[in-house]
């Protein structure tokens, strides 16, 4: 998806802005939000178009004039809303009982076991390895040329790597491919490499000879220039 | 709904903050998530994971090349023998400063980052600015940074869009020849790791 999202090499959003001693969370429910939707991951509440996808997809103003767990809040609820686990009156009827009522907060309902379960969770090594069929069609050091491609769903292939030349830097195995993950497709895994780009090549001869990109491109995203 | 009172919160509460309490409420009422595996989750990002990890993993190659070596092959492998896995780290790999390369992460389509390493990124790493701007004009984003690296070092910016994550081993700093590994994981900072600094200097002691 051509969205706001796919923020590389884009003028105009100023200084990178930072904070001394930042916290984890500004604000309390800031770490809730985070903390139900990787529940809601291990759920598969938002399956299979992943959190992610729901985010790209936000109202473009929206999403500029939102604060990164806002993004993640505003995703998790279009993902339950459209899996039909709440509805949008469910929750403004809600929201409004909260702000009758300051302070109070959500009745609570404990199970300890399964609290210590989530958590360990996180811990958890998962390989994303995964097998194929199809061909390594690349080998580190050949010339590739990112495709020219222009998917209206979820995709990793950012447009600033779209038509331009690169040189494979290295081989990641075989992962599972998110563009069809996220439509539903199953895994569809492909062989993926790091592809080096550089920096003149992306951005122009005005760019500094000594900068370069590196970037992961799943085969699919890839034509051979040789 | 209970009516405990959290004193921080009750002037002027946020839309977000209100909308992120009636989808608590909702997700826990339906039982599909528990009160105490939220707490657990944020209690365990708050306190249990962050670079204070990935230091000591940088301090460990710093000190033992064998470790180092095994790191650079695979960095996922190694990390684990410090006990560091998870939760966006499957597959971590670790990129060498070198008097020749200065290396930096970014993740312009979203904010990935190796969470195991390094907890959750800061705001700056999630910001419009560092992710449209560090893989166009990595200099000048280094340089607020206050980080000068000559024309004659190579930059190589490292965008995380797959489910692949990078973490930077920075340069071990002069003069820290004496100083043990846990000293010298006091010289590595978040930012290094990430590849906008450099290690601390050691303090010198008159």
């Amino acid at each position: 998806m051509n969205g706001i999202h796919d923020m590389g090499g884009m003028h105009g959003f100023g200084p990178v802005p930072r904070e001394k001693d930042e916290p984890v969370f500004h604000a309390p429910w800031e770490g809730r939000v985070y903390a139900m939707a990787i529940a809601a991951g291990k759920k598969r509440l938002t399956e299979p178009v992943g959190l992610r996808a729901y985010i790209e997809g936000l109202d473009p103003a929206r999403y500029l004039a939102s604060s990164y767990y806002e993004r993640w809040m505003g995703a998790l609820e279009d993902a339950l809303i459209e899996r039909g686990i709440t509805t949008k009156e469910d929750l403004d009827r809600r929201m409004a009982q909260f702000a009758d009522n300051p302070g109070s907060q959500p009745d609570r309902l404990e199970n300890p076991e399964e609290a210590t379960k989530v958590a360990a969770s996180i811990y958890r090594h998962r390989s994303p390895q995964r097998e194929t069929d199809l061909p390594q069609r690349f080998q580190p050091g050949d010339r590739v040329r990112g495709r020219t491609i222009n998917p209206t769903g979820h995709t990793r292939l950012p447009r600033y790597i779209r038509g331009r030349i690169g040189v494979v830097d290295r081989l990641h195995g075989v992962h599972s491919f998110d563009d069809a993950r996220s439509q539903g497709r199953g895994h569809e895994p492909q062989h993926i490499y790091s592809v080096r780009f550089e920096a003149r090549e992306l951005w122009g001869n005005e760019a500094p000879e000594s900068e370069c990109v590196y970037i992961d491109m799943w085969d699919s995203y890839l034509d051979s220039e040789e | 709904m209970s009516h405990h009172h959290d004193d921080h919160e009750h002037e002027a509460e946020s839309y977000a903050s209100l909308r992120t309490r009636a989808l608590e409420s909702l997700l826990v009422e339906k039982g599909y998530i528990t009160t105490d595996a939220i707490d657990a989750l944020v209690k365990t990002y708050e306190e249990d994971i962050g670079p204070m990890n990935g230091a000591r993993v940088v301090a460990r190659a710093w000190v033992d090349p064998d470790y180092k070596a095994r790191l650079l092959e695979d960095g996922t492998e190694a990390i684990a023998e410090l006990g560091f896995q998870g939760a966006e780290g499957s597959e971590i790999v670790v990129l060498e400063n070198t008097p020749g390369v200065h290396n930096v992460v970014v993740c312009t389509l979203c904010s990935c980052y190796p969470w195991p390493v390094l907890g959750l990124p800061p705001n700056w790493y999630k910001s419009f600015a560092y992710r449209s701007r560090m893989v166009i004009e990595p200099r000048a984003v280094l340089q607020e940074f206050g980080l000068e690296v000559d024309e004659s070092i190579e930059v190589r910016v490292w965008d995380s869009n797959a489910e692949i994550r990078y973490m930077v081993l920075p340069e071990r700093p002069e003069g820290t020849e004496s100083m043990s590994e846990e000293e010298l994981s006091g010289l590595v900072t978040r930012d290094a790791m990430v590849g906008v600094a450099r290690a601390r200097l050691p303090e010198v002691v008159v």
